[in-house]
């Protein structure tokens, strides 16, 4: 249970920057609607939905990872790499369970091995993940050269093309709903939430207090690493294919739905909530522009600098206070020196 | 007062000995490791060591280690350029572009038109990450994306062919110079003046304080914005120019150039023993990281192990690299610290 002062921060940063959130959704929305009808059709909120179900799942783990001050680069490898295993497996005739089982289990050792470099050996997160990055999807290519597998059992790749019957929500964003009300819980409603956050906020301060850092850490890399093999999975079934180069470049829209949901890139700070907004802000963007015939290229353009008004935004504020303090002291300066030029005139 | 004078100043110049010494093993790791490389590739394949495919090898691995110039300045300041690729891509595709509108434009003007473009994307980066101070890491995750976007907008899936490039500017990629490629030249005489310039210029020194701890370099009277700002734009001019040479060596470029470098540069920079939380680590180097990069990717592909293995030997090579660098500094601090003490 969050104290008050807890309660107090939460209900706080939910005041601000979750309701810019929502304004830029109904801007998003308002926007997309008025570029085209089609818009605002049920059948397209399940193909928004369809798209970005992976990227959404993948944020949320990477969003703790980023509350605690890591960061975690290799992601949308672990997702090439997990559908590159889960296809090359049942190409040489496993079914597709046990595949699937594999590929987690790729997850679950590649969410470890970064892990493990961070914590027991004390390397930087970043420069850890970047080489996973190349590492993961190195050892997709290997697998997988240059062909692309298909042929997996019609009953699981249908879930590309319908959702979940009687509604208009596909399978991954159910799993998404599922994962984020999980991740939301732990994070703000449980003692390990409480631990992330401390970590995040001193990573020191949090050790003499008792907390378990390099364990905490440690579990949240394999999270990442797992979940990232399940958002594999649900791609190249969405898409009936693997290729080693699938979801080349997700991290950047993971990323950026993590720094526009409010987690910050210094730790310490952020609600799951706010992700869940960035993520609907960031697919319904995606989905209007897309609508709009605009190229995914042209659409990064879009996406990166929402990536950087996001870290921009939170420190305007600051950076208005110190250019205002700045030109008051420059100005006191150039009283004062007037005040000294008078005296000296008059001497 | 002469011996208080000479004693720290002995003190500096033992403590410097041994980083000297330590960056010179470090780099010596790196040659170690390309002979490593190139011996078990020639026995294998002599046509290795064939002086047309050396060329070739030297000419590819100087783009990367241009690129590493750059990068190891930023990186040395304690942060990171990720839009290095996507900067070197923008300014290949304005070359072409330039020479499609006026063949006859001259060589040095198109490498201003590169460089100053670079210098531009630099020079944005720089701005937001020392006025707003955010992390350069999501800055330039962002101008990565953004600079890709406006170069695949600005072409539309369009190519320039080596056909509409003049004579006189394919040969600085293919051209030699008493049998050294003219863009290896470049290369290697910008390593040799970066080297030079870290060690000995002031704005170079300063670089490594900011690196090994910002906040005391700030209160030492170090414009810390101005020289991170500086190391920014500097990588970026280096990006662009390095497009320009991409676009003589390629031949062709679409708004694909490029793509990757970033990961590629990083990788060899720290290979290069160039620390990833700044305050340590040489341009030559970072430079040589580069071509031991470069060369086992050309290696793998003469001793017929299918090129799709050179991305995992660049991740895996990388993680190695921070590995055994946190291994040795856990070993060796203690040691410094102990003789330090001694001294004293």
């Amino acid at each position: 249970m969050p104290d008050a002062a807890a309660r107090r921060e939460l209900a706080r940063s939910l005041v601000r920057w979750e309701s810019a959130l929502l304004l830029l959704l109904i801007g998003t929305v308002v926007l997309g609607s008025s570029l085209t009808t089609e818009f605002l059709k049920p059948v397209n909120f399940f193909y928004i939905g369809l798209n970005f179900g992976e990227i959404a799942i993948m944020a949320l783990p990477v969003a703790l990872i980023v509350v605690t001050g890591e960061i975690d680069l290799s992601i949308a490898s672990m997702l090439g790499l997990s559908g590159t295993v889960m296809a090359s497996l049942f190409a040489h005739g496993w079914s597709i369970w046990p595949a699937m089982g594999a590929a987690l289990l790729v997850g679950l050792a590649g969410g470890t091995l970064n892990g493990v470099l961070v914590t027991r050996f004390g390397l930087p997160s970043l420069a850890v993940t970047i080489g996973t990055l190349t590492l993961f999807r190195g050892i997709a290519q290997i697998i997988l050269p240059n062909n692309t597998i298909g042929g997996f059992p019609e009953s699981l790749t249908k879930i590309g093309i319908v959702p979940i019957p009687g509604t208009q929500v596909p399978y991954s964003m159910a799993f998404f709903a599922a994962l984020a009300a999980i991740t939301a819980v732990v994070l703000h409603w449980t003692p390990l939430g409480r631990s992330i956050f401390a970590i995040g906020a001193s990573s020191e301060a949090a050790f003499f207090a008792g907390i378990r850092v390099k364990r905490i850490k440690l579990l949240l890399f394999v999270a990442a690493g797992l979940i990232s093999a399940l958002a594999g999975i649900l791609f190249t079934l969405r898409f009936a294919a693997a290729r080693y180069d699938s979801g080349t470049g997700l991290e950047l829209d993971v990323v950026t739905v993590v720094l526009l949901g409010g987690i910050s890139i210094f730790g310490g700070k952020g609600t799951i909530f706010g992700v869940v907004l960035a993520a609907a802000v960031l697919a319904s963007l995606q989905g209007a522009l897309t609508l709009d015939l605009i190229s995914p290229d042209e659409q990064h353009i879009v996406t990166g600098v929402l990536l950087i008004a996001s870290v921009i935004v939170p420190s305007a504020s600051e950076l208005y206070g110190r250019a205002s303090s700045r030109l008051n002291s420059e100005l006191a300066r150039r009283r004062r020196r007037g005040v000294l030029a008078a005296e000296s005139g008059e001497s | 007062m002469t011996t208080t004078a000479v004693e720290p100043d002995e003190v500096e110049g033992g403590g410097a000995g041994i980083a000297e010494l330590l960056f010179r093993f470090r780099e010596l790791g790196i040659v170690l490791a390309l002979i490593l490389v190139v011996v078990p590739t020639t026995i294998d394949n002599y046509r290795f060591i064939e002086t047309t495919s050396v060329q070739q090898l030297l000419s590819g691995a100087s783009i990367i280690a241009l690129l590493a110039i750059g990068e190891t300045l930023v990186i040395i300041t304690r942060n990171v350029d990720l839009s290095l690729g996507s900067v070197l891509g923008l300014s290949a595709y304005l070359t072409g572009e330039i020479y499609v509108h006026y063949p006859h434009a001259s060589i040095w003007l198109v490498m201003l038109a590169g460089t100053g473009l670079g210098l531009v994307c630099g020079v944005v980066n720089g701005a937001v990450v020392t006025l707003v101070r955010v992390p350069s890491l999501v800055v330039t995750l962002g101008t990565l994306y953004i600079i890709r976007g406006i170069d695949a907008t600005w072409s539309g899936g369009n190519q320039v062919n080596s056909y509409s490039l003049p004579n006189s500017f394919n040969v600085i990629g293919y051209g030699t110079f008493l049998g050294v490629p003219y863009v290896a030249l470049i290369s290697i005489v910008a390593v040799v003046i970066a080297s030079y310039a870290m060690r000995t210029f002031r704005p170079g020194r300063d670089l490594y304080a900011i690196g090994s701890n910002p906040f005391a370099a700030t209160l030492a009277g170090i414009p810390v914005a101005r020289r991170v700002f500086t190391a920014f734009a500097l990588s970026g001019a280096i990006a662009g120019l390095a497009g320009v040479f991409w676009l003589s060596y390629f031949g062709s470029v679409d708004s694909t150039a490029g793509t990757g470098y970033e990961f590629q540069v990083v990788a060899a920079v720290v290979v290069g023993g160039v620390a990833i939380f700044g305050g340590s680590g040489s341009v030559y180097g970072a430079a040589l990281g580069a071509l031991l990069l470069y060369t086992i990717n050309s290696a793998l592909v003469i001793v017929n192990i299918a090129s799709s293995w050179s991305l995992a030997f660049q991740g895996g090579l990388l993680i190695v690299a921070i590995t055994f660098d946190r291994l040795v500094l856990v070993k060796v601090a203690p040691a410094l610290r102990g003789r330090r003490r001694a001294r004293a």
